[in-house]
């Protein structure tokens, strides 16, 4: 372990990286990421020339559905995807100006972890049951940083202190099992921040968790990015948990950015129908009329996307256009927003009225009883 | 820990009770005692009485039972109608018999895991089919088949080890070591594979490749240990196969161990040596499996803390 | 024989909800519901599966085959030099495999294709009927514990573990010591004998499997309210139970026969099990593993170890193939 230790420590960085300011551009570029699952039963296109980007200290919320392919592309960011059946097929990662998706496996690996880290829907079985949390804590000093034992437990003690463990100097003994939800989540935001990253990918962090122990951890996530001025990516299907903590939303769905937009203006006035759908999805205490509604259909079956916009199926205003021309791409609309969407300036302008006749429940090619035990 | 450990054992005596109450009556209630154990002629009048009175026969069966286990827990076995005590014929045999298991033990550990982890890290390959093919095989012959056949290819015709292990000496033990512990090899190499390949897709060992760390230490430090665990209880648990096993191997190629006994015992109708030596296995059977229990409580910090 | 599949179904049960194979089940089966159209759906499918594997098609010929020739072994034999299996010849004894004998003769002189034909009966006999009975005892048992829980469930399981302590080969020899088979001995009664202690030792791996099925479903919300709305347990042990229990109880049940004809073979190798006039594969083998005849006559080895290694295999790989063809993640 010391062997490996020291070795890391002589490797150089990953040539440019430390050269970049931010005046080449932004921390994180995705351009047209496209990864795809070979399975028996074909091929599952995850993400479809997703593109975004991310600047030091801006909290980015990821949103869509089960199988939008939000997680995956946390997971092709960090380089984990589970090759095979997962296939980076297309695109770019720059990161502080190079491309991730380049770099050789013992390069990128010094970035994951340190530069980049991520945290976990699930935190009992994101950490290992077989280790105490101090020892998972501390590994992160000790591998990427050689410290020795004793110094990299006091200072995982100090992390949990930070993300405000009681009693941290005892509890780093104990076994995740032994922890509750919200304390559990907070051993996972305290292992990931341990080297300072310069942006922290938060996959659903709060889905498994209770209401009021949801609000703590994303208080906790802010204060911590207020403090490190980290780039933030927040990963979610929550709108409830974005709307305080993100500068900016992404809309995801069948793989691809649907709509990107600060969230005050995503909120007030969505540019894309599913992002309408889903805000008329979520009750709202200023509403007091009105029903809610939901969007009819389930996503598509990602081994058979629909023709056309992927969406047409599901969408109350899909015209022929939706289902014969290709897939509309992502426009600037200025202001920072765009989406991708043949109808988005009549739907901003309120000019766009449903097409009547539209079958009850829209079906697009379901996805059959799965549905529910899927985790994404 | 304390009160895990506590658990387990008191959990333990209702199983040791039950299991050797269950011998007993099997034996001395249900079937006639003083059949088949004089050889080919019924038991002489003073033998019927001797064992009549070594047994309580004429008493109830609770009490039966209990004068019974209060011999055995001091090591009295019975004694043969030829006037040999069951004990101090064991005493110089398992010597042998615990050279052949640790020969056996130690061939399906580093063979078994060995395999198991080609195959687990590799799945789908080549080397995983061939270890599941391999295994099947071996798994689908009965040990004494395999036994034969290893002794006919291995020690007749190619010579490579001795025909008999006579002595028992570590030498000659090696072949029938190594059939002993085949069929647990392959199942160790098996569940080391499937429960390897499962672990590899687990939750957390995405979070270490996330954290930054290599292949090596992903599989090494991550993977291995949570794999490995119900492997180890396996191997422990699987004491009571290898016991019987041992009877084969043992007639197989002649060794002069406990196995050999029972088996010589069966063939000389000495029921009084087999009912005897097998209730001692059975025994040692179980403190093995408390043994592994709290192994396995130890080696999985869920189990014990819950 | 321990069968290591359920330790590790015991002790690994770390569900992943990871994205990949969200997605990738996304697009394979859903997963097991143990609801009957599901079931049967699950069922379908599993169907689906088997019938592209090779490994299936292998050993279910297989297992027809030798079924087959434990019911009317003339089938195999009436065109044979020497049909009759008891029919035996002093001078031929050892003589190897020829026109007039084609797997050879024993060391009694007997044909050794007719006996090892013979000999598939006792087998499949032996393992059959045990394995009806590990699944009505066990399954019975298994039921009672799930359905009722509280101390029955208690005696119930306390019961299964002491059983289930005594090592298959080991309570084997131990009860054919007590009650042991001489020449006289009727045909069945001499194969009962061993069916029962290997069904008295091996059921509470059935009663396992039946139990956790039963605790898996009772809890599930259409369940409590079918129980609310009067279904009888036999009703709902029918509809809900049986559905869920079916794929891992023939796995298991599968695997096992192939353990307990082994066993069985053991026992008769070791002069316990079957006797002699009884024609049995195990016999035949330890008739042949004495060093002079493994020397001189390695063919009556040859042939009773192979179709017996065949037959134990067939069930085996069955089991397996069935396992995998039910285990979506295991695809």
């Amino acid at each position: 372990m010391r062997t490996l230790a020291k070795q890391n420590s002589t490797i150089v960085e990953p040539t440019g990286m430390d050269n970049w300011s931010p005046d080449h551009g932004h921390l994180l570029d995705v351009r047209n990421l496209n990864v795809e699952f070979r399975t028996r039963d074909g091929v599952a296109h995850a993400i479809n020339g997703a593109s975004f980007h991310l600047d030091r200290g801006e909290s980015l919320a990821i949103l869509g559905e089960s199988g939008s392919g939000k997680s995956v592309t946390a997971q092709a960011i960090m380089g984990i995807l589970d090759t095979p059946p997962g296939y980076v097929t297309g695109g770019e990662v720059f990161f502080r100006g190079v491309d991730l998706l380049k770099l050789p496996e013992d390069q990128r690996r010094r970035v994951r972890g340190q530069r980049i880290a991520m945290i976990f829907q699930d935190a009992l079985s994101a950490l290992n049951p077989v280790f105490t949390v101090g020892w998972q804590i501390a590994e992160m000093f000790r591998i990427h940083k050689g410290m020795n034992k004793s110094d990299a437990h006091s200072a995982a003690i100090k992390l949990m202190e930070r993300v405000n463990i009681p009693a941290a100097a005892q509890r780093a003994g104990n076994f995740p099992h032994q922890f509750s939800g919200g304390m559990r989540q907070r051993v996972m935001i305290a292992m990931s921040i341990a080297l300072d990253p310069e942006i922290l990918i938060a996959d659903e962090p709060t889905t498994a968790l209770d209401v009021t122990v949801q609000a703590q951890i994303m208080e906790l996530l802010k204060e911590l990015q207020a403090e490190t001025g980290m780039g933030l990516i927040l990963i979610t299907h929550d709108l409830g948990v974005v709307a305080d903590v993100a500068d900016r939303i992404n809309v995801m769905y069948a793989g691809r950015i649907v709509e990107s937009a600060g969230s005050r203006e995503l909120y007030a006035r969505p540019a894309h129908p599913y992002t309408e759908g889903l805000l008329d999805s979520i009750p709202r205490l200023d509403q007091t009329t009105g029903e809610l509604s939901a969007i009819g259909g389930l996503p598509p079956n990602l081994t058979r996307i629909p023709a056309g916009c992927s969406f047409n199926p599901r969408c109350k205003y899909a015209r022929d256009i939706c289902r014969v021309d290709p897939e509309p791409p992502l426009v600037e609309l200025g202001g920072g927003r765009s989406s991708a969407c043949h109808f988005t300036h009549e739907l901003l302008a309120g000019r766009l009225a449903p097409v009547a006749v539209l079958a009850e429940n829209a079906v697009a090619d379901p996805v059959p009883a799965a549905e529910e035990g899927i985790n994404e | 820990m304390g009160t895990y450990i506590l658990r387990r054992i008191l959990q333990m005596i209702p199983v040791v009770i039950g299991t050797t109450f269950l011998i007993y009556w099997m034996v001395f209630s249900l079937g006639d005692p003083t059949v088949g154990r004089c050889g080919e002629r019924p038991c002489p009048e003073s033998y019927v009485a001797r064992l009549h009175e070594e047994y309580n026969l004429d008493k109830s069966l609770p009490e039966q039972y209990v004068r019974y286990m209060g011999k055995v827990l001091q090591g009295d076995l019975g004694t043969s109608f030829n006037g040999n005590a069951v004990i101090d014929q064991l005493a110089t045999r398992w010597p042998v018999t615990i050279r052949l298991a640790v020969i056996a033990i130690i061939f399906e550990a580093v063979i078994g895991i060995a395999a198991g982890l080609l195959a687990g890290l590799r799945r789908r390959s080549f080397w995983d089919t061939l270890v599941f093919v391999t295994t099947l095989v071996i798994i689908s012959i009965p040990s004494f088949v395999l036994g034969s056949v290893a002794q006919m290819v291995f020690g007749v015709r190619l010579g490579w080890f001795p025909v008999t292990a006579t002595q028992g000496t570590w030498q000659q033990l090696l072949l029938p070591g190594l059939v002993l512990g085949s069929l647990s090899m392959a199942y160790v190499a098996r569940l080391t594979r499937n429960s390897l390949s499962e672990n590899l897709s687990a939750d957390y060992v995405r979070t270490a490749r996330a954290k930054g760390m290599s292949a090596g230490r992903v599989v090494g430090v991550h993977t291995f240990r949570n794999s490995l665990i119900p492997v180890v209880t396996f191997i422990g648990a699987d004491f009571g196969a290898l016991m019987g096993g041992a009877i084969v191997t043992e007639r197989i190629f002649n060794i002069p161990g406990i196995g050999g006994y029972i088996y010589h015992s069966i063939n000389t109708k000495d029921a009084t040596a087999v009912v005897g030596t097998i209730t001692l296995l059975v025994l040692v059977f179980l403190v093995m499996n408390l043994i592994v229990d709290l192994l396995y409580g130890a080696l999985d910090p869920r189990i014990a803390h819950d | 024989m321990t069968d290591p599949n359920l330790l590790s179904n015991q002790t690994s049960g770390t569900a992943s909800d990871d994205a990949v194979t969200a997605v990738a089940e996304h697009v394979t089966t859903p997963p097991a519901r143990p609801n009957g159209d599901d079931a049967r759906s699950l069922g379908r499918d599993a169907w689906e599966e088997l019938r592209r594997r090779p490994g299936f098609w292998i050993s279910a010929t297989l297992i027809a085959i030798m079924l087959v020739m434990a019911i009317v072994p003339n089938l195999f034999t009436f065109f044979s030099p020497q049909p009759d299996p008891a029919y035996a010849q002093l001078a031929n004894a050892r003589q190897p495999p020829s026109a007039q004998a084609w797997f050879g003769f024993d060391g009694q002189g007997y044909d050794i294709y007719s006996r090892t034909i013979h000999g598939a009966r006792a087998s499949i006999l032996v393992g059959v009927l045990t394995t009806i009975g590990t699944i009505i005892i066990g399954g019975t048992i298994g039921l009672l514990a799930g359905f009722y829980g509280g101390w029955l469930d208690s005696v119930l399981s306390r019961t299964g573990e002491i059983f289930w302590s005594i090592p298959l080969l080991l309570g084997g020899v131990l009860f054919m010591t007590s009650f042991p088979s001489d020449l006289g001995t009727p045909y069945m009664i001499v194969v009962g004998k061993v069916v029962l202690v290997l069904t008295v030792l091996g059921w509470p791996r059935i009663a396992r499997i039946m139990r956790s099925a039963v605790l898996q479903v009772k809890p599930l919300d259409y369940v409590q309210a079918a129980r609310a709305l009067g279904a009888t347990p036999l009703q709902i042990i029918a509809k809900h139970v049986l559905p869920n229990a079916f794929a891992p109880v023939i796995v298991v049940a599968t695997i096992d026969l192939g353990a307990y004809i082994a066993t069985e073979a053991t026992l008769s190798f070791l002069g316990i099990g079957l006797q002699p006039p009884t024609i049995s594969w195990g016999i035949a083998i330890s008739d042949a593993s004495g060093l002079g005849l493994l020397r001189s006559a390695p063919h009556m080895l040859l042939f009773p170890s192979l179709f017996l290694s065949i037959t134990v295999l067939a069930f085996i790989m069955l089991g397996d193939v069935v396992r995998d063809a039910f285990d979506p993640k295991a695809r």
